[in-house]
């Protein structure tokens, strides 16, 4: 015997069809197990599919990355600095299949959000019941007047993104003379770690004053002044690298000259040895294949921010530094909206609504010696009123740094490198 | 027919009973693990949360909140939950082995 329509509709009476239908629905036409596929294995998409699976069982979780290795980019100052190597931020992936994920090494080459489809380099498509789009972000290498050029001569290195550029710079900083000049361009928000160049300039300060302290920083900031931690970074540099550091706000890098080795802004020309140039950003381009790359600017992804599904596109979530937010863009945020987003599409794909109240806290530390260090942390709780998460309050910034926070910092990059990984 | 409804209707109590498949403080509390490490148990300087008491999560949490307790960080953290959700929290935590 059958269930017939009516027979279903008699228990609707009873108030439960509604989530039994949706319960149906979320399995797919086929009776199949919902398919949701996440793209970027970096802090927010691989913690995503970690607790997709870890929430939804019969989820089928497939996770594409290009690269072999996760490279961390928190942390990699360290290695700029001189206090680590390549290896200490460089994981590996084999711990996530523990998890039941399906983990694809392959590039994503186009996404069609209408047949739900995302096909691959390798010639592969996967389809989706929902998709989560974490590909971090894009480097606007084109807005810098020869940055291309004198990148591809390795002449200029953003290291932004970390990985080859990272270990280069290294490179730079150890044949640069005594008595050489090293500059840092520094974007207008909002950009990637906003507290990161100026964590920078502290551990290469660190590294200088110690071998080669006849050396010069010049920082060119296209902000009005430093952008996160001021206190604590201001205090360093006074502290223990007095005369070094010559900061200057609202000086945008316009241009770059590899071969005169200069670094261009609209009041000067700044020969430089070392030249550290960081381009703006904007969300990764898998964004602009789905077309979820819709803020008024074009730059970033408006999400939902109970389920950080797309404002533009259904089945599509973004999570990460590609959304638009007034949140700052950190790996430590980007695995809270991996959680908050994969129960999300737990609930959703079984037909109910996601958390109408989600509240998650942002840790940020930033070592500003090889023994001294700061954070800053803040509780960020979602309003519908606004639709957006607003500061809940009580949080705040280190004013100095000190051995306590240098010594968190490193168990806090362990620990989230496990949360993410293993 | 009639087995199908009641079984029909026993599911819909069961999906009723559980609203969310993720409890609130789970979800809350995963917050937590960026820093405490994953399923609280950290490597290093900052402390594990997995298995400590209900009671003691609470009490340093609101102490940390009112200043009664020193901290290096957690003094901003707890400032932004409620008491409601501390206890969510450290319910759940107290039960992670």
């Amino acid at each position: 015997m059958s269930i017939t329509r009516r027979d279903f509709l008699k228990v609707s009476g009873m108030g439960a069809a509604s989530a039994l239908l949706a319960g149906c629905a979320g399995m797919g036409a086929s009776g199949a197990k919902p398919k949701v596929v996440v793209v970027g294995a970096g802090y927010g998409g691989a913690t995503c599919a970690k607790y997709l699976r870890k929430w939804g069982p019969n989820i089928e979780v497939t996770l594409i990355e290009p690269n072999d290795k996760f490279v961390s980019c928190p942390r990699s100052n360290l290695v700029i600095g001189g206090l680590r190597n390549m290896d200490y931020l460089t994981h590996g992936y084999d711990n996530l299949a523990k998890h039941g994920i399906k983990m694809v090494k392959d590039m994503v080459v186009a996404i069609d959000p209408a047949k739900r489809t995302v096909t691959t380099k390798g010639g592969h498509t996967f389809g989706y019941d929902r998709l989560v789009l974490a590909p971090g972000i894009d480097v606007r290498t084109d807005t810098v007047k020869g940055f291309q050029e004198a990148e591809a001569a390795s002449k200029v290195v953003h290291a932004w993104k970390a990985g080859p550029q990272t270990a280069l710079l290294r490179k730079q900083l150890e044949s640069m003379a005594d008595g050489g000049v090293f500059v840092m361009g520094i974007p207008g928000t909002p950009y990637r770690c906003p507290p990161g160049p100026y964590e920078r300039i502290s551990l290469v300060a660190n590294y200088l004053k110690k071998h080669k302290p006849k050396s010069k920083i010049i920082v060119l900031d296209s902000n009005p002044d430093i952008v996160s931690k001021k206190p604590l970074f201001t205090w360093a540099w006074n502290t223990f690298y007095p005369g070094m550091v010559e900061y200057r706000g609202t000086n945008a890098v316009t241009g770059v000259d590899g071969n005169r080795m200069v670094v261009s802004t609209e009041f000067d020309d700044i020969k430089a040895d070392v030249m550290n140039v960081v381009p703006r950003q904007r969300a990764g381009e898998l964004c602009a294949m789905a077309g979820v790359r819709n803020d008024a600017g074009g730059n970033w992804c408006t999400v939902n921010f109970t389920s950080f599904e797309s404002t533009a596109v259904p089945n599509v979530h973004i999570i990460g530094d590609s959304i638009s937010a007034a949140l700052p863009k950190s790996g430590h945020m980007a695995t809270n909206h991996a959680k908050v987003c994969a129960a999300a599409i737990v609930e959703l794909l079984a037909g109910r609504q996601p958390e109408a109240a989600p509240v998650f806290a942002n840790t940020c530390y930033s070592d500003t010696s090889d023994t001294t260090g700061g954070h800053v942390a803040n509780v960020y709780r979602y309003s519908a009123e606004k639709k957006a998460y607003v500061d809940a309050g009580g949080g705040g910034a280190t004013p100095q740094g000190d051995e306590l926070n240098h010594a968190y910092a490193e168990s806090w990059a362990q620990n989230i490198w496990a949360e993410v990984l293993s | 027919m009639h087995k199908i409804l009641i079984l029909l209707a026993a599911s819909a109590t069961l999906l009723s009973a559980n609203a969310f498949a993720v409890d609130r403080g789970e979800l809350l509390a995963s917050s937590c693990m960026s820093c405490h490490g994953p399923g609280g148990k950290s490597k290093g300087a900052i402390p594990s949360l997995a298995g400590l008491e209900k009671g003691y999560i609470v009490k340093s949490l609101q102490d940390f909140k009112s200043g009664a307790r020193p901290a290096s960080v957690m003094q901003r953290h707890a400032k932004g939950y409620t008491d409601e959700e501390f206890a969510l929290m450290a319910d759940y935590l107290s039960k992670l082995k």
